[in-house]
């Protein structure tokens, strides 16, 4: 978000608006945390003493454990609230439930939320000296899952300049896709493609930089990436699609679609994948598949942008 | 003959009596006694310095919400009408959206009573036109009409079924009233809270497009002419939905319309960040449309500028942004960033003090809105030379939302007056 380009890195609110120098940054930070997992200690004592919230007003396993494993290798103390089935239930209001939380002197927030703008909103509101980070808000922003995705690419690749980069699936209501446009335009991908019915591309999608693909085939002919995405369950039947046996018929990636992608393509998934929807096991499992590595990458990139937002590591302070 | 007061050396703007220049203009007995000479046998007067001001008729409001009854932890007509009064307004004409509805002569009341009670300008109801706004069954139109509601209005709640909508224009018609409506199309809008376009699409909010507004509208008009019903089209938000009433009128509807001063001053990329003060309904759309209203304006073709005020409390503000509620604190700042429109060249000044006056009192059937002698001494003296800062401080509203706060606005009202009572003075 602006507000992060525009002083030091305090919150991690959206990728948009960072600069090329800052994803960078992140990606390396995060490359030299990779090692850690596998390594028998696991820990690193950079936020020792430190109080993390994991603040999620929506259901998340892969997200929350990973950041929940992000901020206990990092040595912090962490605190698991799942709100959607607490709080607000009762009428608290989202800002009576920060203020009780703030109350309890924690040193950040990792906020998911159905509202777009409402990490952004958090962090208006929280003391200074509080951190706030992003992980996913409604349809607008999931900059970690950005990250991890082009951590994963730049393993691959070691580039992101000259790479063709396919988005593939219900864009309109998708926060990484967002995300990840906003990351991979910055980094330096200039034929990135959006491929979707014309139900689940959003109006003026064109104006961050894409190419809108509506025939799978053609989306997928020549690219290095293939980032899939999720299809939510409520929008797979009503006036967006018809069924999900239609939509794996025209836009499921199955090994042939893939084959169009160049030899050594790779295939990314947020997770989790609903198989036979939007990808085929063959695809899933298969050689080109990186579904799995990245759940272990998104552990290192977290753990990067929660250190470097806590000021654990110098340098993000692009304008300071 | 009774006081007289004198508003000597201002430029008076009186567009339906075609006037423009520097005259004094003299009020006696709370009506509009003469121009230029002061009328003979007068005595006793009161002098008003104008000069350096404008010197225009009192402003007529089309939509103005008081929050009372109903949410009176909000604003109140006292509160409001003291906003109104800093701000030039004279007249303000309340939606039927309160709580409970006006859809009762006792609501009625109950405004003209608090009404009263503050003195500080005159204010006229839309009644109800479906009862409690549900779009099922007729409100008791005539007994509204009796106890002086201007016209019927279902606010922001579409009727979605067009039998209901045609026996309500019908009705309305039978009675000589006009409808008001707010157009939109309740499944396009369904769950958006901004424009539908590469703005609202970055920022993740649920997007709202132009053919809520134009079906719906396009859908009125067709039963508008079918009913032969007089009806108004407000807070016109597409340059699309201009182009439908023109042509309607050139076919020789009768109807009207109106735009808020937001609607003109601000569009969809005026959302960054996340501007909560900025969730309007209709939301703020492209610079094309914003455009398209301008050029309505400047052409006649929309027939008046409203502030559309709403004033919200902190936490109806204090909510991510599509949680927020929707509206603008606006009564203070719609004379000023209108004039400032005129000065920008965007509008011509005689068309936009008559989009201010004459032709929202004509919609509404009230003899206010000009200075004609005779007329009610509803005057409005202006001073384009201060400059004032938009903030929770220097707004009387106890609504602190504007979309402008922070924003130096040029000129501020020197003085109202509400039949030749000065209501305000700064």
């Amino acid at each position: 978000m602006r507000e992060v380009g525009r002083q030091p890195l305090r919150h991690f609110l959206g990728v948009e608006g960072l600069s090329r120098e800052t994803l960078t940054e992140i990606l390396d930070t995060a490359e030299g945390f990779m090692a850690f997992g596998s390594r028998a200690v696991k820990k690193v004592p950079l936020l020792r003493g430190r109080t993390i919230v994991n603040l999620f007003f929506e259901p998340s396993t892969r997200t929350r454990t990973t950041f929940d494993l992000a901020a206990k290798r990092l040595s912090a103390d962490v605190l698991n609230l799942n709100v959607e089935a607490s709080s607000t239930r009762k009428g608290e209001s989202l800002l009576d439930t920060l203020w009780t939380l703030q109350a309890m002197n924690c040193d950040m927030f990792i906020v998911r939320h159905g509202l777009s703008g409402a990490a952004a909103f958090i962090a208006a509101h929280v003391a200074p000296g509080v951190r706030v980070i992003n992980a996913g808000d409604g349809r607008h922003e999931h900059p970690t899952q950005a990250m991890l995705d082009c951590a994963t690419i730049r393993r691959h690749k070691g580039r992101f300049e000259g790479l063709s980069v396919a988005i593939v699936g219900d864009i309109a209501h998708s926060r990484v896709a967002r995300s990840g446009i906003h990351a991979l335009r910055t980094l330096g991908v200039e034929d990135l493609r959006v491929v979707g019915p014309k139900t689940l591309i959003p109006v003026g999608i064109e104006e961050l930089g894409v190419s809108v693909y509506h025939v799978l085939e053609r989306g997928l002919e020549g690219v290095d990436v293939i980032c899939g995405l999720r299809l939510q369950q409520e929008r797979m039947q009503g006036a967006l699609l018809p069924s999900a046996a239609e939509y794996y018929r025209c836009y499921g990636l199955t090994p042939e679609r893939v084959a169009r992608a160049k030899p050594d393509a790779i295939v990314l998934h947020p997770g989790p994948i609903n198989r036979g929807v939007e990808i085929e096991s063959q695809v899933a499992d298969g050689p080109q598949s990186t579904i799995l590595e990245q759940v272990n990458i998104g552990i290192a990139v977290r753990m990067a942008i929660m250190s470097l937002a806590m000021g654990s590591n110098a340098g993000l302070a692009e304008d300071a | 003959m009774n006081r007289l007061i004198s508003i000597r050396g201002g430029r008076v703007v009186d567009p339906a009596n075609g006037i423009d220049r520097l005259l004094d203009l003299h009020l006696v007995d709370g009506r509009i006694a003469s121009l230029g000479a002061a009328p003979a046998g007068a005595g006793g007067a009161e002098e008003i310095d104008a000069s350096g001001c404008l010197v225009m008729p009192g402003v007529v409001d089309l939509s103005v919400r008081t929050c009372e009854p109903g949410a009176e932890h909000k604003a109140t007509i006292a509160s409001e009408l003291a906003a109104a009064a800093r701000a030039g307004v004279t007249t303000i004409c309340i939606p039927p959206d309160t709580r409970p509805i006006l859809d009762t002569p006792a609501v009625v009341e109950l405004i003209h009573a608090r009404t009263e009670a503050a003195a500080l300008a005159r204010v006229v109801c839309l009644g109800a036109l479906t009862r409690k706004l549900e779009g099922a069954v007729l409100a008791e139109m005539a007994a509204l009409a009796h106890i002086g509601c201007v016209g019927v209005s279902n606010a922001r709640a579409p009727i979605e079924s067009t039998a209901v909508q045609r026996r309500a224009f019908e009705y309305a018609a039978n009675f000589g009233l006009t409808v008001f409506i707010q157009a939109e199309d309740p499944w396009l809008a369904a769950e958006g809270a901004a424009h539908e376009g590469a703005v609202a699409t970055r920022l993740g909010i649920p997007g709202i497009p132009e053919t809520a507004e134009t079906i719906a509208l396009a859908r009125d008009l067709l039963l508008i002419e079918q009913t032969g019903v007089r009806a108004h089209f407000g807070r016109l938000s597409t340059a699309q939905g201009v182009r439908l009433v023109t042509a309607a009128r050139r076919r020789g509807l009768r109807v009207t319309s109106d735009v808020s001063l937001q609607h003109l001053e601000l569009t969809e990329h005026d959302l960054e960040g996340y501007c909560v003060h900025r969730h309007l309904r209709p939301p703020l759309r492209s610079r094309a449309d914003r455009d398209g209203l301008r050029r309505g304006v400047a052409r006649g073709l929309i027939d008046a500028i409203c502030s559309d005020h709403e004033p919200q409390d902190r936490d109806a503000k204090a909510a991510p942004f599509a949680a927020s509620e929707p509206g603008a604190s606006a009564l203070e700042t719609l004379l000023p960033l209108t004039l400032s429109l005129v000065r920008e060249g965007v509008l011509p000044l005689g068309m936009a003090v008559a989009a201010l006056t004459s032709r929202p009192a004509g919609i509404l059937g009230l003899p206010v809105g000009h200075l004609g002698v005779g007329a009610p001494a509803d005057v409005c003296v202006f001073d384009p030379a201060v400059e004032w800062v938009v903030s929770a401080a220097s707004l009387v509203s106890n609504g602190k939302n504007s979309p402008f706060l922070g924003r130096t606005v040029s000129g501020a009202v020197r003085c109202t007056l509400l039949g030749g009572r000065v209501v305000y003075h700064s």
